[in-house]
Order: structure tokens, then sequence, then C-alpha cells
């Protein structure tokens, strides 16, 4: 069966041969017909992941599919080929990712209908599943590396998709900025702060481990008692490892075997002309990556980026920034579990932490700060924008843990009901946008109370200006609700299940950091349940709020579909790992070494179940039973004041950055060009004073010059003393002369040069 | 030596010069036959040159196809040209460089035709020739002949304040050739020969030695012409004005190709020839190297006008390829050299671009475009593969030079780690300022009412981009037969410079040499 895995590069090729045909032939095909090629190249990659996982179904180990040279340097000792891996691991988020990629491609057929990029849209989409399908599949750190700047892209240009779509002042109603243009640069810019972190880790893995190869799968670890089990019988191997004088010594074919048995032997890592012990290298390799992490999983202090991201057409979001490309850090974490598990034995950081602690730490924060901000927001898919920043949290706090499974469960589940959630969301928009059209025409009602509605613009993504749409939209609620009940992690629902495993990998943990973490994710997955409560009694219930809601209607099939298989996945995906079978755990194992199967603990899901409930009562409270916006139009939290302030503008995040980044960024540009490069070094310097004490420089210099150039070459000293003539009366406007002066004395010296060598080899 | 038959070397170097003889026979008037004439040599020299590289053995590390003839053997000249794995990629990049600077120019340059292409052709002559001249002397007089063309290129066909910034150029790359000129005069008159591989071979046979402090002065002066030309920081200030006043093409090639004849010139003659000042100095060319890549990368931010971001962007990207130079191994040096075709082709593209709008409409200034994108599709897909490009975006070609680099530079016994982490930071700092243009010019709406109906590129414009835009992608998704003809050649050089500095203990470690496994040939 392991011929099978020869299709894996078909799995990228075939989303390439998709955005070929669009991009050069597509101008000339109807919508319907690029829309329909983009979907299929799409099903076709989902089509040869799902191959490629019954071969592995026979022989789950998995293996390498070498395609092509790369950076090559051989007598450098570089040799990074395009290869890819095919194992458990990597299957998975093919699957994921091909999978979900499908349902969104063909739902925006219809929700990007009449759009006058189109075409440009399908071809993004199908350049993203390149991307992030090379990400997931590569077999070396460069080669994820190219789909984890390709996937930020991408990212760029579907967040810019709309790149003349003016963002209005709400009070003047005149043009403020252009938010896509905005919102694309900042997220790639973001990103590329945590790829700077990736990046120096891959250069660190090469010079410790002389390869970036992730070779072959190290023994299996997580049934073992304590996470060094193996390293034990490695510690034979010592001899080999390690030189004479204690320096670790490159020798196998995969990074993770030879960090295992580095760790083993203690070695030191020579690096240029210093040397570092393995496990302090290993550490800081860790730590790197988390900065990786932190840029493309949005977690604190990078996440800023992916809130804005929304700007983007709602597909995107759910597609890019919801299911797929934000979780690349958690895989990353994940193929990288053996450096991580061997770091976390390593405390050469203060405080005792490790770079998994680290990595736990920044997770929980994270869940729980965007989880408070997403309480406060009224725009339908900024409140589902904190909730993916705040679920990522949890797999990041997950994978930190060393839930590997866990974290990777929830990726799975949260990619389908998260999908599920932004496409609904975009359903509801669509709804309120044709609603709001509809209502044009409709008689002119009372004088309607609106926020955003200003200017003659609605803002169709406030949720202030739904309601009741339970009733226009009736397939949309019910997916919507679905959703919502998974993200809450309502029991049996998807998200009941992985949230549950994260929570007790936490609780398993039993140190300090394990506690941190559990307090910060028991109170965030509460805060989960309160807004997903919030978020539908305010969409769904009460009575509409403005024309554009009561006018409402329901989307078409070609939108509503993709949703409903979503929406049984959000539903059943639980299944994939339930107590009872663990069969996404034992999947995971093949390839994920320090995968462990984590029990089901009844009093911690009842706790958490307890919780979530008590959360959408206290939702229901302010919002379903009582009208949920206050008489004059405030939030029924409002009461809270300055801490509702606070949590509404997200904790002054934004300013904070513009504060301590931007503005001295762009200061400090400011005063580099105009200041020092022009002021100082152009206009001072160099024409000030350089140009007016020329004319002796130059008289000195051209003597100078004559003096030691004298007796020699006719030739050269002609040249010399052109040059320094030149030089002496540069100012005196016969510049060009002496310059044609040169020119001719070089024609002639080349004639001289030249004119020999013709003769010596016609004679 | 004894003397040798021509060979396809030399034919590349001077094929240009029969071109030019052709040119100057044409009248003036029959500007479309001189413009049709140059194009046809550029590219019949690229022809040949593509025929030199098939010709090329990458196996040999040595100098290869050599043209030697004993010139002046009383004063140790000689008329040596030849190719090794150094120099073979930065003539391909020239002869590739020159078609489309001469396409380019068809419709901007209308006045004095003859005299235009008459230049072209003699600065790729010159050009070529400082890539394979292998005697110090010839090397000088092929050095100091580009200037000329160039000064002209940009005195006459340049924008309003020509003259400055011709002058300017000419003075401050004269002011550093005299100190390199004096440093050749030496070596000349030390070891009676100016022929690089009889130097080289005296160096090794210890039949020269140089004199207390004689060796860190030489390589000061040589470094002297190299870093004004290359930039490195702070000898750059010639470079905005030059690039900004002159026409397209004349930028194309001083950012395509002549920025190049200063970094190559560490690589060919400073690294080999003073290896123990190479090693003392390394720190300090990194320092000036990484200060130059956030230098100019800030100062490029802060520009209003499209050209002069361009321009500074060269003295941050140039930065990367000294750094790379001075990691002193394997790594590091194919990098550097990746690096410069690298720069040559996206930078040469960005300056393509920039010629492209301002033909349109005749501003440089980016508040005075927005939204280009839309107007022209076409020109704002390929821009956008172009800036890419240049921000070095895995999968095209700035990612593999700028990564080999890196790569180098971390694992260099030389220069500390934390140049590498500097440098990365400009990594960053790259995807500011060119995203920032990119907005500013293409993304957004269009604010202009003279922008709404810019015809999309033609034909010339096409073809000048989509074939930039395929080496772009060549080198970025296959580079492996662009390191493999400078393998060998760079691993030799490396070679010189094997780590004998102590290794540092740490934590009370013991000093001990490398082991034999980590001792690449990049040591």
């Amino acid at each position: 069966m392991e011929g099978l895995f020869n299709l894996a590069p078909l799995v990228i090729l075939a989303p390439a041969v998709g955005l070929l045909i669009n991009l050069f032939i597509g101008g000339r095909l109807r919508e319907r017909s690029v829309g329909w090629i983009a979907s299929i190249a799409a099903g076709t990659s989902f089509v040869f992941a799902a191959v490629l996982s019954f071969g592995l179904a026979r022989s789950p180990a998995g293996g390498a599919v070498y395609v092509t040279d790369w950076v090559k340097l051989p007598l450098a000792g570089v040799d990074i080929a395009w290869d890819l891996r095919v194992d458990t691991l990597s299957v998975t988020m093919m699957l994921a990712v091909a999978g979900v990629g499908t349902l969104i491609h063909v739902y925006a057929i219809g929700y990007m209908h009449g759009d006058a990029g189109f075409r440009r849209f399908f071809v993004y989409l199908n350049l993203f599943l390149v991307a992030m399908l090379t990400l997931v599949s590569g077999n070396n750190y460069l080669v994820l590396f190219v789909g984890w700047e390709l996937v930020g892209l991408c990212s760029f240009l579907l967040i810019g998709f709309w790149l003349h779509k003016p963002e209005r002042d709400p009070e003047t109603g005149e043009i403020a900025g252009y938010k896509n243009t905005a919102a694309a640069k900042k997220a790639f810019i973001v990103n590329r702060v945590g790829d700077f972190g990736f990046l120096l880790a891959i250069l660190l893995i090469f010079w410790t481990f002389g390869t970036l190869t992730y070779g072959p799968p190290v023994a299996a670890h997580g049934e073992e008692d304590g996470a060094h089990g193996g390293a034990a019988t490695l510690a034979a191997q010592e001899a080999e490892v390690a030189s004479e004088d204690g320096l670790c010594v490159p020798h196998g074919e995969g990074v993770f075997e030879m960090a295992e048995a580095f760790m083993a032997a203690g070695c030191d890592v020579k690096l240029g002309s210093s040397r570092v012990p393995i496990g302090a290298m290993i550490t800081l390799i860790t730590l790197l990556m988390i900065l990786g992490v932190t840029g493309k999983s949005a977690q604190i202090p990078l996440f800023v980026w992916l809130p804005d991201a929304m700007a983007g057409p709602t597909p995107v979001s759910a597609l890019i920034h919801a299911a797929t490309m934000v979780t690349a850090g958690v895989y990353m974490v994940t193929r990288s579990n053996v450096l991580y598990e061997l770091a976390r034995g390593v405390s050469v950081l203060p405080f005792g932490l490790t770079s998994p602690g680290v990595l736990t730490i920044i997770g929980a924060l994270t869940a729980f700060m965007a989880g408070t901000v997403a309480l406060a927001q009224w725009d339908i898919k900024r409140v589902l924008a904190f909730s993916t920043v705040s679920q990522l949290g949890f797999m990041v706090a997950a994978v930190g843990l060393g839930g590997y499974i866990a974290g990777m469960f929830h990726l799975v589940t949260h990619a389908f009901f998260k999908a599920l959630l932004f496409l609904s969301a975009g359903s509801v928009i669509h709804g309120v946008e044709h609603g709001h059209h509809h209502a044009h025409d409709a008689p002119e009602g009372p004088e309607e109370k609106t926020f955003g509605y200003r200017h003659g613009v609605l803002d169709p993504q406030d949720m202030r200006n739904m309601g009741g749409l339970r009733q226009k939209m009736p397939a949309t609620f019910w997916v919507y609700l679905i959703g919502a009940l998974a993200l809450a992690g309502i029991v049996p629902f998807a998200g009941f299940w992985s949230k549950d495993e994260i929570l007790l990998d936490a609780y398993s943990r039993g140190d300090a950091t394990g506690w941190f973490a559990l307090i910060l994710l028991m109170t965030a997955a509460a805060f989960t349940a309160f807004y997903m409560g919030r978020q539908v009694f305010m969409i769904f219930f009460g009575a509409p709020r403005t024309q554009a809601a009561a006018h409402a209607q329901e989307s078409p099939p070609i939108m509503t579909r993709p949703l409903v298989v979503l929406a049984f996945f959000s539903a059943v995906a639980g299944f994939l790992n339930w107590p009872g079978t663990h069969s996404f755990g034992h999947w995971l194992q093949e390839s994920v070494a320090y995968a462990h199967i984590a029990d089901f603990n009844l009093a911690l899901a009842l706790l958490a179940t307890l919780l979530a409930l008590l959360a959408i009562f206290f939702a229901a409270l302010l919002y379903y039973w009582r009208p949920a916006l206050r008489a004059d139009g405030a939030d029924r939290l409002g009461g809270l004041g300055r801490l509702w302030r606070f949590l509404n503008r997200k904790w002054y995040w934004d300013e904070f950055y513009e504060l301590i980044a931007v503005q001295p960024f762009n200061g400090i540009g400011r005063f580099l060009a105009g200041r020092l490069d022009g002021d100082f070094l152009h206009d001072w310097f160099h024409d000030t004073l350089i140009w007016r004490s020329f004319d002796r420089a130059a008289a000195f210099l051209g003597a100078f010059d004559l003096k030691i150039i004298d007796g020699a070459v006719n030739g050269l000293g002609w040249l010399a003393a052109q040059a320094a003539r030149y030089l002496r009366r540069v100012q005196t406007g016969y510049v060009r002369q002496y310059a044609l002066g040169v020119l001719v004395g070089a024609i002639v010296l080349l004639f001289i040069l030249v004119l020999p060598l013709l003769i010596a080899n016609s004679g | 030596m004894e003397n040798t038959p021509i060979t396809l070397v030399t034919v590349v170097t001077f094929l240009p010069i029969l071109g030019l003889l052709i040119v100057l026979f044409l009248d003036e008037k029959r500007a479309d036959t001189i413009r049709w004439v140059t194009f046809g040599t550029a590219i019949v020299t690229f022809l040949v040159s593509v025929g030199m590289l098939i010709a090329f053995d990458p196996a040999d590390p040595g100098l290869q196809m050599a043209t030697y003839y004993n010139w002046i053997p009383t004063l140790g000249m000689s008329f040596h040209l030849a190719v090794d794995g150094l120099s073979v990629l930065l003539v391909m990049l020239t002869t590739f460089i020159m078609p489309i600077a001469v396409v380019i120019s068809f419709d901007p340059i209308q006045a004095r035709v003859k005299l235009y292409y008459a230049m072209l052709l003699l600065i790729e002559t010159a050009m070529l020739g400082v890539f394979v001249a292998q005697d110090l002397f010839l090397f000088y007089i092929f050095w100091e002949f580009t200037l000329v063309p160039m000064y002209f290129l940009i005195g006459i066909w340049g924008a309003e304040r020509r003259i400055y910034a011709a002058v300017k150029f000419f003075l401050y790359t004269m002011a550093g050739s005299l100190l390199m000129l004096l440093a050749i005069l030496w070596m000349g008159a030390n070891a009676g020969t100016f022929n690089m591989t009889a130097l080289l071979d005296k160096l090794a046979g210890g039949e020269l030695v140089y004199p207390d402090g004689a060796e860190t002065l030489l390589f000061l002066g040589f470094a002297a012409a190299f870093a004004v030309k290359v930039p490195l920081w702070p000898f750059h200030s010639w470079l905005p004005d030059a690039h900004y006043e002159a026409p397209t093409a004349g930028s194309v090639i001083l950012a395509g190709v002549l920025l190049k004849l200063g970094t190559y010139g560490f690589v060919r003659f400073n690294l080999p020839l003073f290896p123990q000042a190479s090693k003392d100095l390394a720190p300090l060319v990194a320092v000036l190297a990484v200060i130059g890549i956030i230098y100019g990368a800030w100062v490029s931010y802060a520009q209003k006008d499209v050209k002069k971001l361009v321009a500074y962007s060269s003295v941050s990207h140039l930065g990367f390829v000294m750094l790379g130079i001075f990691a002193l191994n394997a790594q590091g040096v194919q990098g550097g050299i990746l690096q410069m075709v690298n720069h040559g082709l996206s930078t040469g593209a960005l300056f393509v671009l920039v010629g492209v709008l301002y033909e349109r409409r005749h501003t440089k200034l980016m508040s005075d475009f927005g939204g280009i994108w839309q107007v022209m599709p076409v020109f704002g897909t390929l821009s956008l593969i172009v800036v890419l490009s240049s921000m070095g975006l895995p999968g095209l070609n700035g990612f593999i030079g700028e990564f080999t680099i890196l790569l180098g530079a971390m694992g260099s016994g030389f220069i500390s780690g934390w140049f590498t982490v500097l440098a990365a930071a400009g990594v960053i700092l790259a995807a500011v300022y060119l995203l920032f243009m990119f907005g500013k010019v293409y993304m957004g709406p269009v604010t202009h009412a003279e922008n709404r109906r810019l015809p999309d590129l033609n034909w010339k414009e096409m073809l000048a981009l989509v074939a930039l835009v395929v080496m772009i992608f060549w080198i970025g998704l296959y580079p492996a037969p662009f390191f493999g003809v400078m393998d060998a050649a760079a691993g030799s050089l490396a070679q010189t410079f094997t780590v004998e500095a102590p290794v540092e203990a740490v934590a009370g470690r013991p000093v001990v040499p490398i082991p034999p496994v980590l001792a690449l040939p990049g040591y």
C-alpha cells in the first residue's frame, strides 16, 4: 500500500491545476464554470487525501515522497529537497483542509455571485489550498516554511480582496480609510514578525542537526510512564552521537531522532565559534518557534491582525481565518512534539519555566483575554473572530501541556463548527443585506432606531440591526444553533468532547502551569457559552430591530447545503475520538511520538457542562427574557461602565501597539530619511563639506596620483592625468568634456589592449 | 604562461563592441534600425553566453575558457580573460539584463538615439570585462571603463538634476577607485605581476609575503572602491541620486549589474588575496552590512517617491549580499552570489515597473497613484510577483538567496550570530516598505481621474517583465542548477577560511577542535 503514498504530490497539484486553468482561461469562461473548476480541483485534492488515508490504514507508519531537489549545495553540506511526508498527522490535516476547503469553495459560488472579482477570488482560494497543503505535507521545516509564508500571502490577498471598499467615518460619513488594504497589510506584517522567529529557529535546527528533514518517526512514548522513558535506551548509542570532546555529531536522517540521541548523550552544539549545550539549544529553538506560532495562530502578543482580517469576504474568514491557516501553529508544535517534550525537561529559563510551559501560558492567557473581548462586541463576525482567537488559545495551551491529541482533536472539530458559524454568519449578513434592499421597495415604516445605519449606509454585520431572524431564515438558524452549541461545549456536540480533553490535560498535568491553564480555560469556556448565547439570542430571537431584519431572506441552496454538511459534522465529529474508542488518538499516535491518550473524567466534564449551562442561562436572562438592548440602545452589559468600554475596545491592544510600535517606527523612519540621510549625510556631509572642500582635496589627490603614476605606462599616466585634471577643474563646467576625454582615452586603451591580441591570434 | 587562442568568454565580452561598430556606421535618423541592431546584438550576446554556460564544467573549481596573452611582460601585465564558478552566473546576469534594458528603452528614448545605444553596448562590454578579467590591471581598466557610459546615460538622458547626479556618481566611484589603484600598483610592484593566477600562486608558495599591517591596508584599498560601488553603508549617498535621475534603462543596469561589480570585487579579490585581513575585518564589514540592511529598509519606508524607495531598498538588499560574503563559508558566499543575481532580477524588475508607471503619468510620486491594479490588471499581477520576490517570499528567488545567506551567517565562525538575528529582522522591514508601496500605488481605489484609463503593458514591457518573472520563479522553485555551477568554486574559496579561532568554552568546558562531521567545507 505504500505505493499509494506516491500520490501525495497530486494532493497539492490538483488545486494548482485549478488555479492555472482559471488564471489563464478563466476570463473566457462563465462565472459558474470558474467556480466549479475551482471547487472540483479542491474536491479532487480531498479525494487524493482520502486515498492516502486508505494507504495509511494498511501501513500506518507512513513514508516520505521525494519530489525534486531544491536548495542543494553538495559541497557545503546543504541538501534541502522538495520532500513530502505522508503520515497520520499530515493526512489528518490534508483531509481537514481539503474537506472543509471544498465545502467552502462550493458555498462561495453562491456567496460571491455577481462580484466583479469572482475569478480572482477563486484563483486566490485555490492558491491558498496549494499553500496550506504544502505546509502540512512537507517533510522538512523549509517546505513547511514555504507553505507557512504562502498562506500568509493568500491571507493578505484575500483580506485585501475588496481593494477599493472604503470605510466611512461613522460620525461624518467621510471616507476614513481603506480597511481591507490596511487590514491586509497588518496581517502580512504582523505575521512576518512571527515568521522571523520561525526562520531563526530553522537556521538553528540546521546548524544543530545538519538537516531540516523530520526523519523517520521516533518510537512512541505516549504509553510509557514518564516522558523520557525512551531516551534511556538511546543512551547506549552515546558513543556514536557525541565526539570525544562532547560535541554533538549529526549522524542520522532526521531531526527528531537526533534530538533524542543528543539529549541522551548530553552533548554540546557547535554554533559558529561558540558551543551551546543541547538542552539550551532545543529550548531556544522551541521558543523561537513559539514566536512563529503567536503570529500565525493569533496568540498574545501577535494576535492583533486576526480580528481585523474579518474585513475579507466571509468564506475567507471561514476557511483561512478560522478553520485552517490559523491552526498551522498548532500543527507545527504537534509536528515538533519531540523537541517540545525534550525541552520540557530543560530549565534554563527564569522562574523554572520551560518552553512548553511558556506556550501553555500564552495559550491560556489568549483564550481568556479573547473570550472576555468577545463578550462585548456587536459585529457578528468580530465576535466569531475573537472566539477563534480564544479557541486557538485552547489548542495552543493543549499542545503546550503535551496534549497533542487533544489539541489536534480540537483543531479538527473547531474547523467544522467554526467554519459552519462563519458561513452561517455570512448567510445572515447576506440575508440582512437583501432585506435592506427589499425594505427600500417596501413602504416606509416608522422612524427606526438603527445602529451603524448612518448616512444611508447600513452595517449588515451589526447584531443590533438584527433580531427575530429565526422565522425569516429557518435553515440558517438551525445550523447556527448547532454550531453555537458545539462551540459552547454542550454535550453531545463536537466541541464538548475536544474541549473536555484539553481541560483534562490541564488537570492531569498537576503542576502550577497546569492549574493556571485549567482555571483560565474553564473561565474562557464559560465566557464562550455566554457570548454564543448572547449572539444567538440577539440575532435570531426577539423582534426585528430594523426594516432590513424584518425583510431578511433565506440564502439560496448552494449556500445552505454546505452548511448542512458542516452542521452534521459539527454534531457528530466528537465521536471520532470519544472516550469509548479513542480512535483518533490511536490514529495520531502512529506519527506523534509523545501523543498520549487521555481518560475521561466525569467530574470535570460535569463541571464544565454545568458552567456552560449556567452561562447560557445568564445570557438568556439578559438577552432573551428581556429586549436584547436597553431602551437607550445600550448593551445589557453596558452597566459595567468602564470595564465594558475596556472590553469593547479590545483591551486597547491596537492603541497600545500604535503607541509603542507604529508611531515610533514611523517617527524613526522620518528621522532617518529626512534628518540623517537627507539633511546630514546628503546635504551637509556630501554637498557642503565634501563639495566645498573639493578643490583643495582634488588638487592634493591629483598631485599624489601623478607622483605615483609618473613613469608608469603612457596610457595609465594619461588616464590618471585626465582624472586628476578632471578632478581639479570639476567645478569649472568642463565635466562633460573631460568625461568625454576619459571615454576616448578608455577606447584608445582598449584598442591598445586588443590589437596585439588580434595580431597574435591571426599569426 | 603560454598565449592561448580566443575563447567563448572573450567572444561574449567583445560581441557588444561589434554591435557598437555597426551602430556607429548607421545614420542617426534610422532610429529603429539602431534600436533593432542593438537589441539583436544584446540577444546574440546572450545566446553566445548560454553556449558558454553549456561549455562550462561545474565540477572544476578553477578558471575555465581562459584567453591568455602576455600583454606587457616587462610590467607583469597580461590580457587574461576567463570565467569560473564565482563569475559565470554574473556574466549570465549581465547578458540577460542587457536585452531587457535595450527593449524598455525603445519608446522612452527619442533623443540622440545613436549615442544612447552606443553607450548601452559599451557598458555591456565594460561590465562583462570586469567579471572575466583575471589580471588586476586589466580589471582596473574595465572597472573605470564602466563609469563613462553610465556617466553619459545619467547626464544626457536623465531627469531634472541629471548633471548633479552624474558628476556625483562619477566622483564618488572615482575617488574609491583611486585608492584601489594604489593597492593594485603595490601588488604589481611587489609581486612582479598583476595576473591573479600568478599572484595567488605566489601567495600560496610564500613568494609574496605582506609586510606587517600591509595586508589590512591593501584590503582597505580594494574595499574603498568596492564599498562605494556596492554601496556599503555609509558610502551610499550617491546611489539614490544616481538612480533617481537615471533613465529607466540606466537604473536597471545600475541596480541589475553595476552594483554587483562591487560585491563581486570583494569575492574575487579581497577574499583570496587578503584572507587574514578578511577574517579580521569580517565583523566590521558585517556591522556595516547589517546597518545597511536595516537603515536602507527604514529609509525606504519613509520615501514619498517610488523610485527613491526602490533605490534605498538596494542598500538594504546588498547589505544581505555583503553579510553572506563575509560569513566566509561556502553557504554564505554562494548565497551572496545567488543574491547578487536575485537582486539584479528583482530590483531590475522593480525599476522596470517604475519606468512603466513613469511613462504613463510622468510622475514617480506614490501619492499620484492608487488603484493601479484595477486599471492595469496584468501589470498589477506581474508587479505583485516582483514585489514579493524582492521581499523574499518563499517560492520566489529572493528567499533562496536570503535563506542561504542567513544560513551561512548563522554558522559562520567569524561573525557573531547576532548579525543574523538583526539581518533577519530586516526581512520584516522589507515587507513593511514594499507592502506600503504596493498598497499606495496598486491597491485602494483610483483616486486620480488621470489614472482611470491607463493602458496596460505593451509588448516590450511585457517581454521584459515576463522574462524577469520566469527567472524569479525558476530560481525560487528549482535553484539547484544555480548552486551547482558555483558549488565547487565557492567551496574551494571557503576552504581558505577554515576556522582556526579557538572554540569558546561555555560553562567551563575545555576548548576543543571541531568534530570532523561538523567541519563542513563551510568552515
